[in-house]
């Protein structure tokens, strides 16, 4: 592949976004365990969920922020690298984005100083309630940027409109209610709960192994592994939603998924393990297990499953008729108002494949003079990565039902065997640490390069989205952010690190100390003394 | 749905050109003093205690403060489309050192004092000057350039094109006018973190803060008046032809023209001058508060003279958001760049909800936060705060 700037910008655009999910999903679901553990404190007045809320809430934090630095360059990126994608989508796109400022991302940020600072400040009920706003506040921004990823995915609610040269709303709640995003969020955060509860599960069996804060660690283990059970499930399950959802809205990254190349009588078998081969459009070595992809992918034992080849055939039908809509796209830009309403006409009748005639650009500038070899080019376009696809997501999905069985383990032992765990379970629970991330990292990975050849699927072409920039623009940027991101990554690895270390902050009878001093502070009619800063004692 | 017709388009692209405002004032209000913080830490702190005091005056609000700027990214998107893809990837290199400082300004205010040792520390504090300091100068050199107009065209399929140089086209933001904005920008800001210390910290990091603003707030002052003397002879404006206010959001539908002046906008509009006015009359009010030792009202001043500098670019360029010197016809205005009619009606009913709310508790979190931070408070908590 020649590397050009729409690949360059691919590798910065894959680069950031990944980086962020490594501080996302742990801040979804810890920012929940941890508004747990304060509730549990609040209403039982022991000091070792304080303790412990305190102690999960410094790693929260540390992780937090990086979540939000990296975030802004989110943010922005799509006006910086993706222009021609903000134009042609913002009506729609954008709409998503401001709203998770303005309800999700806002809440969090002003609380989350509340929390680190507040704890003095604050009555215990005010204290959790900001824990909770923080809490809800994060998993509310996944709702919004899921709803905008999703409608990439499945671009409902949205017609493109001649004047403007661009995709614009036209059902706000279709978009809101889109099918794909709904499963997604829910899968998504289920993702980050799991992650968080195999952090917390790790370092805690960590602990017990070292002989030391065992207190904090059996509860924490106690916590995580009820939490990370349901979690572990409801990933699972919400997969196979998004996988079923696939089946009539993303066919061609299904059947890429599977490396389905022909389409298979009703029903069809499952690959569960084989080898794609792209070029011979054939799996080598493939292991079937009957009837299993019919019944994921559509519920039943007698619809049919289409294959790559006929989906590629499908869209070289799609590109002859977006070809028209482009033609008449090409008289209303001339003519504007003066355009004969039959035109206009043509226009709407076709414009719903206009995405496909702009396949070609790649290979021609004007796609009306694309010869025949160059629209079966673009058609075999439409059909992503096979091999990558196929591995990646076997990978999450047997990492997925791994975490069931460790979660339902640990939640057992917790719960029925006086939380006694045998040694090589806690040596596994603190090797299978960076599992959740693998898993979350590759789930990304699917959901975006299956995606290809689009940006938002079968609307608008990735190769017609990125900005003009020059190649030496990119690689100053993918060179800086590399780099950047590089060593706060060590930073941030060595604080928590650190951190973990050093366990939590104080021990019981200092707590005890602590909430004498802050219920006999809370009582007394002079004010507290005015801080700015938490005296955490 | 129909509902979006209640408001009309172009009621509601001036609703949006507005709120637009709204976001960029409110970031400099807020967002605005922690740069100026980060801008003053070296001058006004010296010890490492010091410098605790004046980083955890805005330890527990930078967070909230930031999203300022991240909604502010948001809106652009979701209310003019066109003016977040020219301007952010037509101003790229510029904008990706405004997101390196952006990035590592909150990771040094969290991990700074995570840790013990000098040099540690020291980076950290250089981090946190950079980051305030370079964003504040940054965003008045791409307002000068706004002014100055933006060398980017729009084809037919209104893809935007920035020809030339990477370097040339980076360095050729630094032009004289855009730099005195840039001065102005960091100026009045500088003054806002100095009034925003003298609020909330005590003894020398105060005074220190104090004597500095003083003098930012003549620079600014001087340096706004000079932009103003500049725009009348040295700059040319742009105008705007025949347009549908209400009209398809299409940048090539409208016919401008380069020349006048944008100071005719005080000819055709008298009542804007008010904008000025603030300004003038807030920074001279900031920093007569400053000399006096006042606090609270300090930063209300400041706050007023920010407000009315900023609306004052804004309502002097009314309609136009982007003017383009390649191909003035493919300059973004107000009646050209925006949103659909129903995304501009749907946001506009989420901003009514959600803008009251965020305000009130914002305001309720700065009310618990109220009151000095102090060196005691710093020492006695070494482990936990900032």
């Amino acid at each position: 592949m020649e590397i050009g700037l729409v690949e360059l910008s691919r590798m910065q655009f894959a680069l950031t976004a990944m980086y962020h999910f490594l501080f996302v999903p742990l801040t979804l679901g810890l920012s929940i365990l941890v508004a747990i553990m304060e509730t549990v404190y609040v209403m039982t007045n022991r000091p070792i969920w304080r303790q412990m809320t305190k102690f999960w809430g410094t790693l929260f934090g540390i992780n937090f922020v990086l979540g939000v630095a990296t975030g802004i360059t989110m943010e922005f990126q799509f006006g910086m690298n993706w222009s021609y994608y903000s134009h042609y989508v913002g009506d729609i796109f954008g709409a998503p984005l401001a709203i998770e400022g303005l309800m999700a991302f806002f809440l969090e940020a002003t609380f989350v100083g509340l929390f680190f600072f507040g704890w003095d400040k604050l009555s215990k009920v005010q204290h959790m309630v900001v824990a909770w706003l923080v809490a809800i506040g994060s998993n509310f921004s996944a709702l919004w940027i899921l709803i905008a990823n999703g409608w990439m995915q499945n671009p409902v609610g949205a017609e493109f409109n001649p004047d403007t040269m661009r995709m614009e709303m036209t059902s706000f709640f279709d978009v809101l209610f889109n099918e794909v995003a709904q499963a997604k969020f829910v899968h998504t955060v289920s993702a980050g709960y799991v992650t968080a509860s195999v952090f917390v599960l790790g370092v805690s069996a960590l602990y017990l192994l070292q002989n030391r804060h065992k207190d904090l660690a059996r509860r924490s283990i106690a916590v995580a592994s009820a939490f990370g059970l349901a979690a572990a499930l409801s990933v699972v399950v919400l997969g196979d939603e998004s996988g079923y959802s696939a089946s009539h809205t993303q066919k061609m990254k299904l059947a890429a998924i599977e490396a389905m190349w022909e389409t298979h009588d009703a029903p069809a078998p499952f690959t569960a393990i084989g080898f794609p081969d792209q070029e011979a459009r054939e799996t080598h070595y493939a292991v079937e297990i009957p009837w299993a992809m019919g019944l994921i992918g559509t519920r039943s034992l007698t619809k049919e499953i289409p294959g790559i080849n006929d989906l590629v055939a499908e869209s070289e039908v799609k590109i002859r008729d977006g070809l028209i809509a482009y033609d008449a796209l090409m008289t209303i830009r001339e003519q504007r108002d003066a355009t004969p309403p039959e035109v206009r006409a043509t226009f709407e009748a076709h414009s719903d494949n206009l995405g496909y005639a702009l396949l070609l650009k790649r290979y021609v500038d004007d796609p009306r003079n694309a010869t025949e070899e160059q629209i079966k080019m673009a058609a075999d376009d439409t059909v992503p990565g096979v091999a990558p696809l196929f591995w990646a997501f076997r990978i999450m999905v047997a990492l997925g039902f791994s975490f069931i069985a460790v979660m339902a383990y640990f939640f057992y032992r917790a719960s029925f065997r006086q939380m006694q765990f045998p040694r090589w379970s806690l040596y596994a629970a603190v090797a299978i640490i960076p599992t959740p991330w693998i898993a979350a990292e590759l789930g990304w990975f699917v959901a975006e390069f299956g995606r290809q050849p689009w940006t938002v699927d079968g609307v608008l072409p990735t190769a017609l989205s990125a900005s003009h920039l020059s190649i030496a623009d990119l690689l100053i940027t993918l060179a800086g952010f590399l780099i950047f991101y590089s060593v706060l990554f060590v930073i941030e690895v060595s604080l928590m690190v650190k951190y973990i270390r050093k366990g939590p902050f104080q021990d019981v009878e200092e707590t005890h100390a602590w909430q004498e001093r802050h219920e006999a502070r809370l009582r007394s009619e002079t004010p507290a003394p005015t801080l700015a800063a938490t005296p955490a004692e | 749905m129909i509902l979006y017709e209640l408001i009309d388009y172009d009621i509601l692209r001036v609703i949006w050109w507005a709120l637009l405002g709204v976001l960029l004032i409110g970031f400099a209000l807020t967002d605005g003093f922690d740069m100026g913080v980060g801008a003053l830490l070296p001058f006004v702190a010296k010890t490492d205690v010091e410098r605790r005091v004046a980083i955890n005056t805005v330890g527990p609000v930078w967070e909230g403060n930031q999203v300022w700027f991240i909604l502010g990214g948001g809106a652009i998107f979701a209310a003019w489309p066109p003016l977040y893809a020219v301007s952010f990837s037509g101003f790229y290199l510029a904008m990706f050192v405004v997101l390196a400082a952006f990035i590592v300004r909150p990771v040094a205010f969290k991990y700074r004092s995570k840790r013990e040792g000098a040099t540690w520390r020291a980076r950290w504090d250089w981090a946190l000057f950079a980051g305030g300091a370079v964003p504040a100068l940054l965003f008045g050199v791409a307002v000068g350039n706004v002014l100055l107009g933006v060398p980017f065209y729009l084809t037919e399929d209104l893809m935007p094109m920035y020809p030339g140089n990477f370097a040339v086209k980076f360095v050729g933001l630094l032009r004289p006018f855009a730099l005195l904005a840039g001065v102005v920008s960091l100026a009045m800001l500088l003054m806002h973190g100095a009034a925003w210390l003298s609020l909330k910290a005590e003894g020398v990091v105060a005074e220190r803060a104090r004597a500095i603003g003083i003098k930012a707030g003549i620079v600014a002052a001087a340096g706004y008046a000079l932009a103003g003397l500049w725009l009348a002879v040295g700059v040319d404006g742009f105008t705007l032809g025949e347009v549908a206010a209400n009209g398809p959001s299409n940048p090539l539908y409208s016919d401008v023209t380069r020349g006048g002046s944008w100071l005719s906008a005080y000819a055709d509009r008298p009542w804007i001058v008010i904008a000025p006015v603030l300004g003038f009359a807030g920074i001279a009010l900031a920093v007569m508060g400053l000399k006096a030792g006042r606090e609270v009202s300090t930063l209300l001043w400041s706050k007023m003279g920010i407000l009315g500098i900023i609306s004052s670019v804004g309502l002097t360029m009314f309609p136009f958001i982007l003017p383009s010197t390649l191909d003035p016809n493919s300059s973004l205005t107000v009646w050209d760049s925006s949103s659909s009619h129903q995304t501009l009606f749907i946001m506009l009913v989420c901003a009514v909800i959600f803008m009251p709310l965020i305000l009130m508790y914002t305001a309720w979190v700065y009310k618990v936060l109220w009151g000095k931070v102090t060196e005691a408070q710093v020492t006695d908590n070494a482990d936990t705060v900032y």
